[in-house]
């Protein structure tokens, strides 16, 4: 873990979000979610498409910005102004502590998102020299490093187009990594992947769970989620419905809905 | 037609080159220099920015390029304000105000042919570039700017040719670029054909060599995979622009 200005404001590690309410297109996609995430946790959140569990782990670093609740990310609670009751938009007050604690957590989107117009080692070292500034030398070493523990040190002068999803990815992955974050958001890693590559990503994620990662998954793996994860979370109509350690949350479960929801998914 | 006058005035009519390159290029640099944040402006989703921006466009997209230069060289000597100023100095030469006319026209349309690839970049990629915690800048200058100079790399090539055949009108107002000089040559000797078919001839030469760089330039930014769709692109536009 790196050291520095960036990395000291830490009072009480983890994530904290407090009655998260967001409303988007007409539809209350949160309706007042709390969730609690603690160092070396590792949390799946699963439910049906539109339960808000891709917004509320976007809400995390604000690429979505709530309507309403508080967040603490590290002990840091995030600067937010609230919509007015007229309606208007809910945003960032406080930018910079924004980007530093998006710096702090790493992002993996369903899309993958690579810049498509720089290699997959460019792609990696863009964040550590731009955000952490770090030399493009030693931004270099560290792009091979972590393309090396996603299994594509072979590949860091290819770029996105030449890569299959399952590589892109990884390559995804890997950019996420090299900011040394301290918390890990996958939002559907697997789902916009063809059947025969979701493997290789889940073996990569495998691994990073088994050296004592925080990371906040959203998924449709439910083999994945009851192996890896600590915890698992089920979200239904903008609130977390049930939540327990995997062995209960899979063979017990409380909830009607969730009952269903693993009965559909099986 | 005479092959032989033909050729001694493609000879003479070169000396017309290097201004017609000049004037080229420096409304090229001038214009892309105001089109790369005015194109932001354009593409911004606030109104007090992109309003002002848009009705710049509109104006100098809708008006001919002729009549913008001969109100800048004619129109404002006419204004004593001007005259008794420091910009007067630039204004009563041609060149300067050819230069102003290339440049404001062009980073018009520039401005326009960058928006539209600004807007098209995938909220994907702004996103990946927001969740490292790239700074607003930073993501427009690495990220934002390069995906969209690629995407509109063919539409600009098309503006660029259109840049170097306009430079003629400069010619209208005394400037002996390569258009000027065959006025004058046409008025020595009365050959119009033959100097005319020589001017022409000359354009075709600039306008494929810059054709042909914006084609290396597109297979080395893109990677020859995607260039040969690229490719078609420019043929269909030239297509739709009758060139």
């Amino acid at each position: 873990m790196p050291s520095g200005p960036m990395f000291q404001q830490t009072l009480t590690p983890g994530i904290r979000a407090e009655r998260i309410e967001k409303r988007l297109g007409g539809n209350d996609v949160l309706r007042g979610v709390d969730l609690d995430v603690r160092p070396g946790e590792i949390l799946s959140i699963l439910g049906s498409s539109g339960s808000g569990k891709s917004t509320l782990l976007r809400c995390l670093n604000l690429l979505t910005v709530p309507d309403r609740g508080d967040i603490w990310i590290h002990g840091e609670k995030l600067a937010i102004r609230v919509a007015s009751q007229r309606g208007g938009q809910s945003s960032v007050t406080d930018h910079r502590q924004v980007r530093r604690v998006r710096a702090s957590m790493g992002m993996v989107f369903q899309s993958f998102n690579l810049w498509p117009h720089k290699t997959a080692l460019e792609n990696v070292t863009e964040g550590p020299v731009l955000v952490k500034r770090i030399r493009r030398d030693a931004a270099a070493d560290l792009g091979r490093h972590y393309l090396g523990k996603v299994g594509l040190s072979d590949k860091a002068d290819a770029y996105p187009r030449h890569l299959s999803g399952g590589q892109q990815q990884r390559v995804a992955i890997a950019r996420a990594l090299a900011m040394e974050p301290r918390v890990l958001l996958f939002d559907e890693p697997t789902s916009a992947l063809d059947p025969e590559l979701v493997g290789e990503v889940l073996r990569v994620m495998a691994a990073l769970a088994g050296e004592g990662r925080t990371m906040v998954i959203v998924t449709h793996e439910m083999a994945f989620a009851r192996e890896v994860s600590t915890r698992a979370a089920f979200m239904h109509r903008g609130l977390i419905e049930e939540e327990s350690p995997p062995q209960e949350f899979f063979s017990s479960p409380v909830s009607s809905h969730l009952r269903n929801f693993l009965a559909s998914h099986r | 037609m005479d092959i032989t006058l033909l050729l001694t005035s493609m000879v003479a009519l070169a000396s017309g080159i290097p201004l017609t390159l000049l004037l080229t290029f420096a409304s090229l640099v001038a214009g892309l220099v105001l089109a790369v944040p005015l194109a932001f402006m354009r593409a911004s989703s606030r109104k007090w920015l992109s309003l002002p921006v848009l009705a710049y466009t509109y104006v100098f997209r809708g008006t001919p390029l002729l009549v913008q230069l001969f109100i800048i060289y004619y129109g404002l000597g006419q204004i004593g304000a001007i005259r008794s100023s420091v910009l007067w100095v630039l204004l009563r030469d041609p060149f300067w105000c050819c230069l102003l006319a290339f440049s404001l026209n062009g980073a018009a349309y520039t401005t326009e042919i960058f928006r539209g690839g600004i807007q098209a970049v995938a909220t994907g990629m702004i996103e990946a570039a927001q969740a490292v915690g790239m700074s607003p800048l930073q993501i427009k200058r690495r990220i934002i700017f390069p995906i969209a100079f690629r995407s509109v790399l063919p539409s600009y090539a098309n503006e660029v040719i259109s840049l170097v055949k306009a430079t003629s009108l400069a010619s209208t107002v005394t400037l002996l670029e390569i258009t000027g000089l065959s006025r004058k040559l046409v008025s020595e000797t009365f050959a119009p054909c033959e100097i005319f078919i020589a001017a022409g001839v000359l354009y075709l030469g600039l306008t494929l060599l810059l054709a042909g760089f914006f084609h290396v330039l597109e297979v080395w930014l893109n990677g020859t995979p995607r260039a040969k769709t690229y490719k078609r692109r420019v043929t269909l536009q030239q297509v739709a622009h009758g060139q």
